[in-house]
């Protein structure tokens, strides 16, 4: 972390003096010294890792004897067909999860946009709240609350809804914890934040008058939500979407904390490979997989979504 | 019950608004506005001109009073509900829909499925027939401004209402939009209520304008009127400028009252008068500065009896083309205004000449001197 502020943070003043008489040819290279320590830490802590990993990825051989670069592609295909289990389960997840955080973020945002007034800072500020404590102790925490003798499942049981989730297939028995429905609450409220904050900046930004005027032309609110308030806010909805979804999916404490075996996604399969069985290609290829998806996916819907002529 | 001659008139009763911190932007107010005028809400900022406007369109809710179109009672309506439409201070254009679709958003609103027709005869109305697929931001800000009036306009409404529609534009496009508006106002014949703080605007477009002041409106009727006859110091200034001499009631003789001005005397028609006279009562004494006429004090003789005269100074000149400025200090008052045309320019009215104002009795009006004298104008709006 250090490392990062210390990288970031802008370099000791150059001396860029405009009085000075060849401010020119000096000047014209001040953009790029300044661009610098961020090209650096690029370099060092992205694109040296990333060749690294993708050479590993490539890799044959055993911790005791040593790994060497065969170009062993088929590593990905094994690594594949054996987890896209997982994979698919990530991407479900995941995507419940933003579902979820959009449902849930959206109505926030909207309040605190538009009606929260005097409050609006203290709303932010509780938005905020919970990363104030490690995210490892907010998961654990769910533990406690979603717990099987907990108020939580007593309440869900005797209003039938377990009846309704088991039947779904999210939960089984009388539990929640160690159920997909476990997990995807538990990446639901961890990534809650990353949703409703660029929520409330672009509704923020939304001229008040537009909703006057739409209501002035006949629209009720409800229409003025559908037609004016929704439209405008895309940009919100889709960097929340990408914020929550792309960390859910490659998410895996809230898996390893609150789910079970069945409910392993592809970054428990990842930590294991790496730290458990020492399969250092397998779980090279199993990360450049996942991110290759990803950014298939996101790609796909950002041009879907045609937000560029909303800025 | 409904005739169809007043459905779109506007009748505001004991209409205010008081807002939650306590400030009361429009006190109770009365105003009726006939099915077909083009009326102006004029004053300087905060008079509470918008908020009176805001009232009508159903985006204010009056503390007191009520609003009526026709016979019709909307108070309490919500502004999709009402017959109006609203051409917002910097427009308020939907971003993120094209020309046509800014224009058809409020038909569509109202469930009207084929629009394709109707909208391209509006924008042919405003002459943007070709900018149709265009987004606003596109658009120029007169271009912007004329797809707002297409956009209401477009919805038949009983009402337009106008709020400083031309704000934002410079000054010839000003002027050109409000032949515009005035062209389209005549064309379609509903009633346009505009919401401006540009007297000269207000006195061009407009068949009636009320000049608001302070939540109040100050004086309510047609531009030549409010412009000969103020009946308050702040009409009297926002209104062009005027001259406002203090004087002292001497005697009334028939029609006229004589006031007493320095050492001279002064004649004022009691018909024009708009405050008590009681003998030695003070009065302003109001007089437009291209009524006044200048004569050089050598040929004071050749000024015909009957007119009211005062003695001054030039003090500055500024020739402007068509007229020359004068200022022109007094003993009874300072820094008094003439506009003379340039028709026989008198070679002696140069700074530090001495001069005799006089014109005609008939062109003075009476003001009550309890009032603030610099009421309106411009220095008292920077300060």
């Amino acid at each position: 972390m250090t490392t990062l502020t210390e990288a970031e943070a802008p370099p000791p003043l150059a001396p860029t003096a405009p009085e000075q008489k060849p401010p020119r040819k000096r000047g014209r290279f001040t953009p790029y010294w300044l661009l610098l320590p961020g090209i650096l830490w690029l370099i060092v802590f992205f694109a040296l890792p990333m060749i690294y990993q993708a050479s590993t990825s490539v890799q044959q051989g055993s911790l005791e004897q040593g790994y060497k670069v065969t170009w062993h592609f088929a590593t990905y295909w094994d690594a594949f067909s054996e987890y896209w289990p997982q994979f698919l389960r990530s991407v479900f997840y995941a995507a419940g999860a933003t579902v979820l955080c959009l449902l849930l973020g959206y109505p926030l945002a909207y309040l605190i946009a538009f009606r929260a007034g005097r409050w609006r800072n203290l709303i932010m500020v509780l938005v905020i709240a919970p990363f104030f404590t490690s995210f490892l102790i907010r998961t654990l925490a769910w533990k406690t609350i979603l717990a099987d003798n907990g108020p939580v499942v007593h309440v869900l049981n005797s209003l039938h809804v377990l009846d309704v989730t088991n039947w779904l297939g999210w939960t089984a028995g009388d539990r929640v914890l160690a159920t997909p429905l476990a997990v995807v609450c538990g990446l639901t409220y961890n990534f809650l934040p990353f949703m409703i904050l660029p929520l409330y900046t672009s509704l923020e930004r939304i001229d008040g008058r537009l909703h006057e005027a739409a209501g002035d032309l006949y629209a009720r609110p409800w229409t003025t939500f559908r037609k004016v308030t929704f439209p405008l806010s895309m940009p919100g909805v889709v960097s929340g979407t990408l914020l929550t979804f792309i960390p859910a999916a490659g998410d895996y404490v809230n898996s390893e904390l609150l789910g079970s075996t069945d409910t392993r996604m592809i970054g428990n399969v990842i930590q294991t490979q790496f730290l458990r069985i020492l399969d250092y290609p397998t779980a090279a290829a199993l990360s450049f997989i996942l991110m290759a998806a990803i950014l298939a996916m996101v790609t796909i819907y950002i041009r879907r979504s045609g937000t560029e002529d909303l800025v | 019950m409904t005739t169809p001659d007043n459905s779109g008139d506007v009748r505001l009763s004991g209409i205010s608004k008081t807002y939650d911190n306590g400030f009361t932007a429009v006190q109770p107010l009365d105003l009726t506005v006939p099915q077909g005028s083009f009326f102006a809400l004029l004053g300087a900022s905060g008079c509470g001109k918008t908020t009176t406007l805001r009232m009508i369109a159903g985006l204010e809710e009056p503390t007191t009073g009520t609003v009526h179109l026709g016979d019709q009672e909307v108070t309490n309506l919500p502004p999709y509900k009402r017959p109006v439409n609203t051409v917002f201070q910097s427009y308020a254009l939907f971003p993120h829909l094209d020309i046509f679709e800014n224009v058809a958003f409020g038909l569509r609103r109202r469930g009207m499925k084929s629009v394709k027709k109707q909208v391209e005869e509006m924008l042919e109305l405003v002459q943007l027939g070709e900018q149709a697929r265009k987004k606003p931001h596109q658009l120029s800000g007169g271009q912007q401004q004329r797809v707002a009036v297409a956009r209401a306009l477009i919805n038949h409404p009983k009402v337009l209402l106008l709020d400083e529609p031309l704000g934002a534009l410079d000054l010839k496009l000003r002027r050109q939009m409000q032949l515009e508006l005035k062209r389209i106002q005549t064309e379609v014949g509903i009633t346009f209520v505009h919401v401006t703080h540009d007297q000269e605007e207000a006195m061009t477009m407009a068949d009636t304008v009320a000049v608001m002041n302070a939540g109040r409106v100050e004086q309510l009727g047609s531009p030549t009127d409010l412009y000969e006859n103020p009946n308050t110091t702040f009409v009297a200034n926002f209104l062009g400028t005027s001259n406002l001499i203090e004087a002292e009631v001497d005697t009334k003789n028939g029609d006229d009252i004589v006031l007493k001005a320095g050492g001279g005397k002064l004649v004022l028609p009691k018909a024009r008068c708009a405050a008590p006279t009681t003998a030695g009562g003070k009065v302003l004494v109001g007089i437009r500065p291209e009524k006044i006429s200048l004569t050089h004090a050598d040929d004071a003789g050749d000024i015909p009896e009957g007119r009211n005269r005062l003695t001054g100074r030039i003090a500055d000149a500024s020739f402007i083309g068509v007229s020359t400025q004068y200022v022109i200090d007094s003993p009874v008052c300072d820094e008094l205004a003439v506009y003379v045309q340039n028709v026989e320019r008198d070679g002696r009215l140069v700074p530090g000449a001495d001069v005799v104002l006089h014109w005609s009795p008939a062109h003075t009006f009476g003001l009550d001197a309890a009032q603030d004298i610099d009421a309106g104008t411009e220095e008292e709006a920077a300060a």
